[in-house]
């Protein structure tokens, strides 16, 4: 059973990559030379990290046997799965940049597409849009779901609380086309079939926004150490105040970053708004009447239905698309850097 | 008397808060009941066993099966793709990346859920079909015998595989979290105790870890099918749809699923066609409420199983 185990050098195994990389550049590349096809990067890389599995277990499995061959090749398993995740993300980011740049001016942010066939036009239509169906739907959800969530945090007990926890989590599931259908659903009985209003899609990313509100609230609002409101009870503050004044102040930074993320969640909703908000190429400043075109519908409604001049519709696409991701990683990134900095004072 | 004066407006105010945050809690109950009736009753019309439903005359039912087949089997298959890839990542994040980069590492993969779905729909309809089939026409030349690949092959590469692949990109980074969650929450006296056994990294997980967490996988399995079940854009933009029941996946004649339907039917829908598409809306809703009910009822019994 005495097995000669041979410790391998610490550099070995990034050289064997480097090399299986290496074996696999050159072999994707000299059919490509042929016929002057562009660098097949992915190509290349499945083979090298094919290559790389299959040596790095062959001389690991020589050297020191099954059980480490066997880790070694688990190792890789991992490593690629990540790799697998990335790739697309790359691909999508770089592009969104490189063919939304092609229209990413200043005519895009200060023109709407009443009139326009072919190129020119913009997007600042489904830019008031968004931003108006967006804080409608921000206005309504920000204060149920916060509530709801000191609900369940301060007062809930018994049958009532599990029962919303419960409806939150179902909340959390519902498809963002149905709560379309079903803001259309209600609008449609009061005002008629083929309603088509803004203020009905902000009903509808409302239903999609407040159980993300209330589920991150939540979470925020328990991390707040019990002793203060107990202290703060000790000094005869009533539980509300003490809930105003004590509770929130503390969790203050986890909810606006709760809030934006929340946010930067329905800002992307296409499905909904295409049903009950339906789309138009002119500027429309009332949410009470009338179509109104966002941001996520313009992408879809520029991609689905292009004119004479296909490029210059696919180009706007694009762009709207670019402008929708640099809002959502705004917003992250903002989350992210509220929290880093409120950090210190909610671990105190 | 100062004191009594003082006592009234702070228990008015305790009364007024407390009345409000368990209204607004009540709000909740009352925005999903309105949610299930209104869709009931807009979708009892299309119901009616005679009811003509677009180019289905059979009534609602044979219309509505083969999207149903769709939105499962393109859901599914997403599921395939992503369960070994996500429990791949959790394993990286939690045990394989060094402790400083780890979270970093985490923050890229979710990024990938911030992305709106359009553009995934825009990705998946310029990118990824020109690239993948090339893939498919290999596939159906070397491996056409399989049902799954039989041709003719799509010559744009919009198929339902090419669905689930985007699908299942978007499922990754909540089944991820999830796998990341689990896998860090492993007692570390079993993993050390493993180690210290002389088990190697692998075994150690095989061990310790992926035990542990065997149904915590499985719920955020059913939570993740409960995503691609549910979503609508970049299906409707990648599928060239037909009303078919097929698993042939590289062809050009696809099953449609529920979501992508209502959204492309919709805005020209008119008269008893839109009950029927918001009867198609309240299948899936049901469909996606089993789904995490599923899932819930696994985690609360997971969790029961821990505390003991």
């Amino acid at each position: 059973m005495a097995r000669t185990s041979i410790r391998l050098n610490r550099w070995f195994l990034p050289l064997l990559a480097l090399a299986s990389f290496g074996i696999s550049s050159i072999a994707v590349t000299i059919p490509a030379a042929t016929t002057s096809a562009p660098f097949n990067f992915v190509g290349a890389s499945a083979l090298g990290a094919v290559i790389y599995a299959i040596l790095s277990f062959l001389i690991t499995l020589i050297a020191q046997g099954p059980r480490v061959a066997k880790d070694r090749m688990m190792t890789t398993l991992v490593l690629v799965a990540f790799a697998i995740a990335v790739v697309p993300l790359i691909s999508l980011i770089s592009t969104v940049v490189t063919l939304g740049l092609a229209r990413f001016d200043g005519d895009f942010f200060s023109s709407s597409m009443r009139n326009v066939v072919g190129q020119g036009g913009g997007a600042l239509h489904a830019i008031i849009g968004t931003i108006e169906i967006t804080s409608l739907a921000a206005i309504i959800s920000i204060p149920i779901g916060l509530l709801t969530a000191i609900y369940l945090v301060e007062y809930g007990r018994g049958r009532l609380a599990r029962a919303v926890t419960a409806l939150v989590d179902v909340m959390t599931g519902i498809p963002s086309i149905v709560a379309g259908l079903f803001a259309f659903a209600v609008f449609a009985l009061f005002f008629g079939p083929g309603i088509r209003m803004g203020f009905a899609g902000a009903v509808a990313l409302s239903v999609l926004m407040i159980p993300v509100v209330v589920r991150s609230s939540e979470e925020m609002l328990r991390i707040v150490p019990s002793e203060l409101r107990e202290a703060s009870y000790a000094l005869g503050v009533p539980k509300w105040l003490t809930v105003l004044k004590v509770v929130l102040p503390t969790a203050v930074a986890g909810l606006v970053t709760g809030i934006m993320i929340s946010i930067a969640r329905v800002i992307g909703e296409t499905a909904p708004l295409l049903i009950v908000a339906g789309f138009t190429q002119s500027m429309n400043y009332n949410p009470f009447n009338e179509r109104m075109m966002t941001l996520p519908v313009f992408v879809y409604f520029s991609y689905s239905s292009q004119g004479t001049d296909t490029q210059a519709y696919i180009d706007r696409a694009w762009a709207g698309a670019l402008t929708l991701i640099v809002i959502v990683m705004v917003l992250n990134l903002g989350a992210r850097l509220i929290s880093r900095i409120a950090r210190p004072h909610t671990s105190r | 008397m100062a004191n009594t004066r003082s006592q009234v407006p702070k228990k008015r105010g305790d009364v007024v808060f407390s009345g409000l945050v368990t209204a607004s809690g009540i709000a909740i109950l009352v925005t999903l009941s309105a949610v299930a009736t209104f869709l009931v009753v807009e979708s009892l019309p299309a119901l009616n066993p005679s009811a003509e439903i677009g180019n289905a005359p059979e009534g609602f039912w044979a219309y509505v099966a083969p999207l149903v087949f769709g939105t499962l089997l393109a859901a599914v298959l997403a599921l395939i793709f992503a369960t070994p890839l996500a429990i791949g990542i959790g394993l990286f994040i939690s045990h394989y990346a060094p402790r400083r980069i780890a979270s970093s590492l985490g923050y890229v993969i979710d990024l990938l859920a911030a992305i709106p779905s359009v553009v995934y729909g825009l990705w998946g309809i310029q990118v990824l079909a020109p690239a993948v089939q090339p893939i498919y026409q290999w596939l159906n030349e070397n491996l056409g015998w399989i049902p799954l690949f039989v041709g003719p092959v799509s010559g744009t590469g919009r198929t339902i595989l090419t669905v689930s692949f985007v699908l299942a990109i978007m499922i990754l980074p909540i089944m991820s979290a999830l796998a990341r969650e689990i896998f860090l929450q492993t007692p570390k006296l079993n993993e050390e105790a493993a180690l210290a056994l002389g088990a190697t990294r692998w075994e150690m997980i095989k061990l310790s870890v992926l035990p542990f967490a065997r149904s915590g996988l499985l719920s955020s399995a059913m939570l993740g099918l409960g995503r691609a079940v549910g979503e609508t854009m970049a299906v409707a933009m990648v599928l060239s749809p037909a009303a078919v029941i097929t698993f042939a996946l590289i062809t050009p004649t696809n099953p449609s699923t529920i979501a992508s339907t209502i959204a492309l039917d919709f805005p020209e829908a008119a008269g008893l066609n839109v009950n029927a598409l918001i009867a198609a809306g309240l299948v899936l809703f049901v469909i996606t409420m089993a789904v995490n009910i599923a899932a819930r009822g696994i985690i609360t019994r997971h969790a029961r199983k821990v505390a003991f």
